[in-house]
């Protein structure tokens, strides 16, 4: 015998860009069916700027595309054609909202308003953007675990940010936003990103200890108590959020984030337990403290007892679901104006209006398989820190999905949170896009086949002679 | 637009958002088989013997009397584990189905295989990252392993023991 054999085994990995391409195109139609719909219905005929957005749209979809077959061959083909569709949904909608405010202008002789549709629309290509930026400049996610405390900082800042006097600005009660000059911007989008990563690289390297038990009762293990002390500061710097911010949302999506990760990195269901009661005792106390929550939630047990002042947002968000019923008035159709802030938080209910139960079920589900490829993408990643920034990325947007949906179809008392992708908002949207690229890098570094077999197998050093 | 036209477009909007939900889910699920498609397809053999990917005829895996029993992790997170040399090969790496599973940023999925080979042990290196060391020597080439020298993968240390 002259060499022995060793098995090299050889792997075949699809890179299935094709595929994207495919799911982009369609999403691409489909999308622009929507939006010359409104046109059709609302104007007769399609309007002349409607075959500029979309073709925008298109060379913004081909970028975005472009840079995942050259940064990122092996990453999840599903994602951005699912979020562009998600994108352009919410373009379609404010195109929608756009023509009706320009009809009520017409008809009271006013001037119409400046659509807001070219502004998401450049917010829009911006996050295409960042998205291509941050698959050219993260080559391994990997990195991103040596700003663990870098994050946390920054994420930090961003997060108190509008509380700083002269550059912070309270609107619709929620001190949210930074602005400077003409520009105003929501930093706790971007914060919930960088929290994220910190999240990740702090679980990472704490995970064992965390997943340490001590006491067992009613047959969940409990950790020790000095464990404890990461979620209890996570607990109170959401509660400070709510206090000084006056933000239910963002306040409990960073908690809920913290709580879901701790799970998935240390798999010890006591955590869920104890963020659970942690969540409750922290939403009684705010209760009885705070006059807003207690408005907040008085209004979700009955929204129809002050119709016409404190509940009129949520009654009329109530309205437009009925009046949509199971198949929608159809887009362009409805009256989906008539909610307030239908183009930002209430978007859900205006396209309950005009799609109906069956098109708001579709998106849902379409938000669930952005999720689902997250997820999916945290079980195949290979090393901790990646599992876990994927995963952590995926819940916010679940998280996010849930309290605003939830909020507005009066399933919880309604937070002011984005709905992501679909919301008029620039910094969600451009946060949103990021995230996706952040998770379309991990799923990258995932699916790709790690040893490069064909170099090995010509490789005349395997031989052995004997 | 008439009436019915619109009728038709809200309806068929509806559809297509749901074709499209429906095409997504069914790329999904033949993702969700993609992985069946990434295990090795072809057991290529290196040298003469390429047309027989396991080698049936390699000869008889017999050990000889004092050949050693057991592989032996002396350092690293490891320490202590062992694991007993039957006639199976011995797959190292942080892939979970490998037979030593490292947790270690160093170690490759794939790291190193050792397989009996006419009474003798020899380690091979899978193509990993940080490579496979004998003794300070990086391996290039499959070599076999004696009791006494040190087998290096990542943080790990092993040793034969007999």
């Amino acid at each position: 015998m002259s060499s022995s054999a060793i098995p090299v085994p050889r792997y075949r990995q699809p890179t299935r860009r094709t595929t994207e391409l495919g799911l982009c195109v369609l999403a691409l139609l489909i999308g622009s069916a929507g939006y010359i719909q409104v046109d059709l219905a609302v104007l007769g005929s399609i309007a002349s700027d409607t075959m500029p957005v979309l073709c925008a749209l298109a060379a913004l979809l081909l970028l975005a595309h472009s840079a995942t077959r050259w940064l990122a061959p092996y990453s999840d083909p599903i994602l951005v054609p699912t979020v562009a569709v998600l994108n352009i949904m919410g373009l379609t909608m404010i195109h929608r909202l756009d023509l009706a405010e320009a009809q009520r202008a017409a008809r009271n002789g006013d001037i119409a308003p400046s659509p807001d549709v070219y502004t998401q629309l450049t917010w829009t290509a911006l996050g295409i953007v960042l998205f291509c930026a941050v698959l050219f400049v993260i080559r391994d996610h990997r990195g991103l675990q040596r700003y663990t405390y870098t994050a946390m900082f920054a994420g930090l800042v961003l997060l108190l940010l509008p509380l700083v006097p002269g550059i912070g600005a309270t609107i619709n009660g929620a001190t949210l936003w930074v602005r400077l000059g003409p520009l105003s911007f929501q930093p706790g989008e971007l914060a919930k990103i960088l929290l994220t990563i910190f999240f990740a690289g702090y679980l990472t390297v704490t995970r064992d200890s965390l997943a340490l038990v001590r006491t067992k009762v009613l047959g969940i293990e409990f950790p020790r108590g000095r464990d404890l002390g990461p979620l209890v500061v996570a607990w109170f710097i959401s509660l400070g959020v709510l206090v000084f911010e006056r933000d239910l949302g963002t306040s409990l999506l960073f908690f809920g984030l913290f709580v879901s990760l701790l799970y998935v990195a240390t798999q010890r269901r006591s955590w869920l337990v104890i963020g659970t009661v942690l969540f409750l005792s922290g939403a009684a106390l705010s209760y009885l403290a705070f006059g807003h929550v207690r408005l907040r939630v008085n209004i979700w047990l009955d929204p129809f007892a002050d119709e016409s002042d404190t509940g009129y947002q949520i009654a009329q968000s109530i309205y437009g679901f009925a009046s949509g019923g199971m198949f929608g008035s159809g887009l362009g159709q409805g009256y989906p104006q008539l909610v307030p802030y239908a183009k930002s938080d209430f978007i859900m209910a205006a396209m309950g209006e005009e799609l109906g139960l069956v098109g708001v079920m579709a998106l849902l589900l379409l938000y669930g398989v952005v999720v689902e490829r997250g997820l999916r993408t945290a079980v195949a990643c290979r090393d901790v820190f990646g599992s876990l920034l994927a995963a952590g990325l995926s819940i916010v947007i679940a998280l996010q999905v849930f309290i605003v949906v939830g909020g507005v179809s009066r399933l919880i008392p309604l937070t002011g949170l984005t709905t992501p992708f679909l919301s008029q908002g620039g910094s969600s949207l451009i946060a949103n896009w990021i995230a996706i690229g952040l998770i379309m890098r991990v799923s990258d570094t995932a699916r790709r086949p790690d040893i490069d077999v064909v170099a090995l197998q010509e490789a005349p050093t395997q031989v052995v002679r004997r | 637009m008439s009436e019915l036209m619109l009728t038709l477009l809200r309806l068929g909007f509806l559809a297509v958002l749901w074709a499209l939900v429906i095409i997504t889910v069914l790329v999904l699920r033949r993702d969700l088989r993609a992985p069946r498609d990434a295990r090795p397809l072809v057991a290529v053999t290196v040298g003469a013997g390429a047309s027989r990917p396991f080698a049936p005829d390699r000869p008889k895996k017999k050990q000889a009397k004092n050949s050693p029993r057991t592989l032996i992790v002396v350092e690293g997170p490891l320490n202590g584990t062992v694991i007993p040399l039957g006639a199976a090969d011995i797959t190292i790496g942080r892939a979970p189905d490998s037979t030593l599973v490292l947790d270690d940023d160093y170690a490759s999925n794939n790291h190193a295989r050792i397989s009996l080979v006419d009474g003798a042990w020899i380690v091979q290196d899978m193509g990993s990252t940080n490579g496979t060391w004998i003794d300070k020597t990086r391996l290039t080439a499959p070599i076999a392993l004696t009791p006494g020298r040190q087998l290096k993968v990542g943080r790990t240390v092993l040793e034969l023991r007999r």
